[in-house]
């Protein structure tokens, strides 16, 4: 009898728990994604974060949608992820337009040509930035960020301010009062080697143009085609000229790059970096606002002056909600841009953001909008395997340049095979 | 109301669950004759641990396999192109090297320093502190762990004062600064310490667990008996503890085979370092993914502790003979 | 004279008296522990003092500078990770995050690893030696196959998903683990109970696991520890589909700008996220002490 009375006791138990697993599954269930909720997954953190919320804002209080947004670093290996198991956020950051090409041919990512309101956005943005986004014809990302490559900073304590016409005129130039005339950092963690990259890029543009810039990044131009070479060879004179040498180049992070700008007496007197490179300016160099400036990197090759490379955070669409559509429709105007704009540390690709918070950022948009030839970075448009392999061969070349050539070698082993396994 | 229900779940609706579904098997194989209890009970114990194993890691192991043969997308056959290629890559090669380097010093250093700290802190009066500060680098992410690193190793140019610590110490005599993680074969050795200073406290816990269970009037009779610390380490402690020596040397010898964030986050792989759980993040993850490859490194390391588990097996068959 | 000392010597056979001996060997023992201890916290000391100073200080002097008056200690980092976005619900989901990852797998573990050690069945060794072998599978290559799975049960984003997933990923270890000390716990105490008609259930709870705790509050620590500072499961079974669901982790890590700037955020933010754990350490810590399982052990 008593035994009966416990098994009875122990079902119920064991039901009753059931029963409340059962319940958090199904109360659990209730948070799943409605129509009123876009997730957004991007790489921005931190203040980035902050500023892409208080973007959508607006939207969300004019909708009554909301936006769900989760930043992560690993952008690639999470959508590799999720687009392999067709679990997918509504709205994401890509990588770059190798992935984008990937995942639109794929499927998966949704072209935009019926969600953008299409003649707005031609005419508002950047056309070279509207030609990356677009894959078969078919406009798949588009450009919520971007950045200006190849600028050179200085500490207008240490420099009158006043750009050289030729890039030969400033590799001469005295570095007084500086230890050098370079700064160049390469440590940047699994991507270390990329500001060199950044480099190369700009010099192959200046002295050979834009047709053989293509056809590098294309793979049609083998690494160790002269065209190429002389762009190593130029950026081995630059690293002759820098600070600290070899050990301080490869193992100081690309963050504190410019440090040495602002300390007494300066170890550089320039830095090659991109537009962002302020923020750390300001975090690690212990400079602020006023502190530094900027020219672009003047032309070597007067046939193609004018020509400037950049970058940016590429965004897609990969469901087919109402509101995702319309929050991506939103994020590409002019009136949102202008908001993350205001807040700084931003850059637009439309044309149609006109104020900036400071004059650098105000520089760096009219750049890009003036810019005659305009480029994306040629490491990110390559497949990811020739990238990381040029990320890497920038540091060894750092480290070693008496092997420019084996490095050359090596770099179109990879070519080879890189571009067949591309979609 | 949603996160209590789930709160009440969490805490009691689980264990009461999982503690109802052994006292039911129970109840439902008493109902068999006493002969046939024996045979069937241990299938209903082992039950639920097997389920979870096959969904979450033996289907996705299965699924690996078949990967391993096919190609990059998974789309066509390759035979043992993969496997091939694994061979005959010089990155893998170097990998591989590094890898067992992991496995030979960061075993070592874990368990002994483990072993050491456990039998010495034994002893003294502020065990709990001592363990307790040992323990602090398990309680840390990797990536607060990657920037502790940074502090330590970084370099900065000789004419600059050091700011990483081991810079700045090893300044102090004299010498000048090293680049610690990119200095070959330096480098190799400065990660895994690291894995070392993150995983001795996990050797600690285990095997100070298991000091504790030997019994105080066998230790003490052996010192009445004239016994040296020595003597009883090696002839008592030792012996008793090497089930458990044993079980923190297998799991930190494939910790160290699978080692992948320490090398991600402080060099990627570059400056002779990589190893081969990198070697597979990379292909699996550098868009647009070669899952046939990143198979065939996940079949190599199935393959690398097979040895381990021999050894493991022929353990517990000896166990299970002298009880 | 040599013969005085032997029984001297050996007259206080007690833990006590051991932890409180003198001489050089006790110098020799203090200077190695004490040596050890300031080898493994000077890393953390590094990382704990510069999460009190500015940024610009942190990347142009070194840490230990920071100790040298003039002091010019800060919490802005520490209050700019606390007022990041829903840190605290963020906190309180790593929380049902966490605790029935480490309740699960433990349990099930105590149940198969009691039948492994006590219970014959065929292929026993074989089934074991699987389960061990497993612990060799790298999560990664587990991700794209199990999230297919459970977004086709319709649990992907859910807690119950990474709770899942936690418990397969932590149970080769944790049935490891158990088997082990199980396995060597005395045959007698078992057999004994037997013969009072003690069913193999009442043993395994009245007597294999009061005998395990200590083995049982260690491997709880670890699962807690994996799960509480685990990134990935979370943010690949969770991310896409609800991030209400996120655990600390990622909001933590999403502190730091695309570019790998602001990560002095993550100075602060690596200790507030490393109290928890410590507390549940030292909370278990009085598990570990000797005694316990009555010297039940052998080998």
């Amino acid at each position: 009898m008593r035994q009966r009375k416990q098994l009875w006791r122990q079902v119920a138990v064991l039901l009753g728990a059931t029963m409340l697993v059962v319940a958090a599954c199904t109360g659990g269930g209730a948070t799943d994604t409605t129509e009123k909720e876009v997730t957004v997954v991007g790489s921005w953190g931190g203040s980035e974060q902050e500023s892409f919320l208080a973007m959508v804002k607006p939207w969300e209080e004019r909708t009554g949608n909301t936006v769900k947004y989760t930043g992560s670093r690993g952008l690639g290996a999470y959508l590799t992820t999720a687009v392999a198991s067709g679990t997918l956020p509504d709205l994401a950051g890509l990588p770059g337009p190798g992935e984008m090409a990937q995942f639109a041919r794929g499927g998966s990512l949704k072209p935009l040509d019926d969600v953008l309101d299409l003649e707005t956005y031609k005419a508002d943005t950047v056309p070279a930035l509207v030609e990356l986004g677009t894959v078969d014809g078919k406009i798949s990302g588009v450009f919520i960020k971007s950045s200006v490559k190849g600028f050179i900073w200085y500490n207008t304590a240490n420099y009158s301010g006043e750009a050289p016409a030729t890039f030969d005129e400033l590799a001469a130039m005295d570095p007084e009062p500086a230890d050098a005339l370079w700064c160049v950092t390469l440590e940047s963690g699994a991507d270390s080697g990329w500001p060199g990259t950044d480099w190369i890029e700009d010099f192959v543009i200046r002295q050979s143009g834009p047709e053989v810039y293509d056809a590098w990044v294309a793979g049609t131009t083998k690494w160790t085609d002269p065209a190429i070479k002389q762009a190593f060879e130029a950026f081995g004179d630059v690293l002759e000229n820098s600070f600290g040498g070899p050990a301080y180049i490869n193992s100081t992070n690309f963050g504190g790059g410019g440090n040495e700008l602002f300390t007494d007496p300066p170890g550089c007197l320039f830095h090659h970096q991109a537009s962002f490179m302020t923020d750390f300016f300001k975090e690690q160099g212990g400079a602020s606002e006023g502190d530094y400036d900027f020219f672009v990197m003047p032309e070597i090759n007067s046939e193609f002056s004018g020509a400037l490379t950049g970058g940016g955070d590429l965004f897609g669409l990969f469901s087919d909600k109402a509101a995702a559509k319309d929050l991506l429709k939103y994020m590409v105007t002019a009136e949102a841009q202008q908001i993350w704009a205001d807040r700084g540390g931003f850059v637009s690709a439309n044309t149609k953001v006109t104020t900036y918070p400071n004059p650098v950022e105000q520089k760096s948009a009219d750049a890009i909008k003036e810019a005659s030839v305009f480029r994306f970075d040629g490491g990110d448009l390559m497949p990811a395997t020739m990238k990381a392999a040029f990320f890497t061969a920038m540091v060894e070349f750092a480290e070693n340049q008496g092997e420019l050539d084996s490095i050359l070698a090596n770099l179109d082993e990879v070519q080879a095979t890189a571009y067949e396994a591309a979609p | 109301m949603d996160q209590l229900v789930t709160a009440i779940v969490a805490v009691v609706g689980v264990p009461a669950a999982l503690v109802g579904y052994i006292l039911l098997t129970e109840r439902l194989i008493q109902v068999l004759p006493e002969k046939r209890q024996g045979r069937i009970r241990p299938w209903f114990w082992i039950a639920p641990a097997v389920l979870f194993l096959f969904v979450f890691l033996i289907y996705p192991t299965i699924n690996t396999i078949v990967l391993s043969f096919l190609d990059a997308q998974s789309r066509n056959f390759v035979g043992l192109d993969n496997y091939v290629w694994f061979i005959q890559d010089r990155g893998t090669i170097e990998a591989l090297r590094n890898s067992v380097l992991w496995v030979v010093f960061m075993t070592a250093g874990v368990v002994g320093l483990g072993l050491l700290i456990a039998i010495l802190v034994d002893r003294v009066r502020y065990e709990p502190i001592a363990k307790s500060v040992i323990f602090v680098p398990l309680a840390i992410s990797f990536v607060a762990a990657g920037i502790i690193w940074q502090f330590m190793y970084q370099y900065q140019d000789p004419s600059r004062p050091q700011t990483g610590t081991l810079n700045a110490l090893i300044g102090l005599v004299g010498l000048g600064p090293t680049r610690f993680t990119q200095e070959e074969p330096l480098n190799n050795f400065a990660l895994i310490f690291i894995g070392i200073w993150m995983w001795t406290g996990f050797a600690m816990v285990i095997l100070s667990a298991g000091l504790k269970g030997i019994s105080t009037e066998l230790l003490e009779a052996a010192r009445v008996d004239g016994a040296n610390e020595w003597q009883v380490f090696r002839g008592i402690i030792l012996p008793l503890l090497m089930p458990t020596i044993f079980v923190v040397g297998t799991t930190i010898v494939i910790t160290a085979l699978k080692s992948f964030d320490i090398v991600f986050t402080v060099t990627n792989g570059n400056f002779g370092t990589d190893v081969i759980a990198r070697e597979m993040w990379q292909q699996m993850f550098t868009p647009p993914g070669n899952f046939g490859r990143a198979s065939a490194v996940a079949i190599v390391l199935l393959l690398a502790i097979i040895p381990f588990m021999a050894v493991n097996v022929k353990r517990f068959r000896e166990q299970e003979a002298i009880r | 004279m040599t013969v005085v000392t032997k029984p001297l010597e050996s007259a206080g056979p007690n833990v006590a008296a051991r932890k409180q001996g003198r001489g050089l060997s006790r110098i020799f023992l203090h200077v190695i522990v004490i040596g050890l201890m300031i080898l493994w916290v000077v890393p953390t000391l590094g990382l704990f003092v510069n999460s009190f100073r500015p940024a610009s200080d942190v990347s142009r002097s070194g840490w230990w500078e920071g100790l040298v008056p003039p002091w010019e200690f800060t919490l802005d980092n520490y209050s700019r990770v606390i007022a990041a976005n829903n840190l605290g619900d963020a906190f309180i989901n790593s929380l049902f995050i966490t605790i029935p990852s480490t309740v699960i797998p433990v349990m099930v573990a105590a149940f198969a690893a009691y039948a492994f050690a006590w219970m014959n069945f065929p292929f026993k060794n074989a089934i074991f030696v699987g389960i061990v072998g497993l612990l060799v599978i790298p999560l990664q290559s587990t991700l794209i196959p199990v999230l297919r799975l459970l977004a086709g049960w319709g649990i992907a984003g859910e807690f119950l998903a990474v709770w899942l997933a936690h418990t397969g990923y932590g149970l080769p270890f944790a049935v490891y683990l158990l088997r082990n000390y199980m396995g060597g716990l005395p045959r007698e105490v078992f057999e004994s109970a037997s013969i009072d008609g003690a069913s193999p259930t009442t043993a395994f709870f009245r007597l294999a696991l009061p005998m395990s705790v200590p083995v049982l509050a260690s491997l709880a620590i670890f699962q807690f520890l994996f799960v509480w500072n685990d990134l990935l499961v979370s943010l690949i079974y969770i991310g896409p589909t609800n991030p209400d669901n996120l655990p600390m982790t990622v909001r933590v890590a999403s502190l730091v700008s695309s570019l790998g700037g602001e990560t002095h955020f993550l100075t602060a933010a690596a200790f507030l996220t490393m109290i928890l754990p410590l507390v549940v350490f030292i909370a278990l810590q009085r598990y570990f002490v000797r005694g316990i399982t009555g010297g039940a052990v052998k080998g």
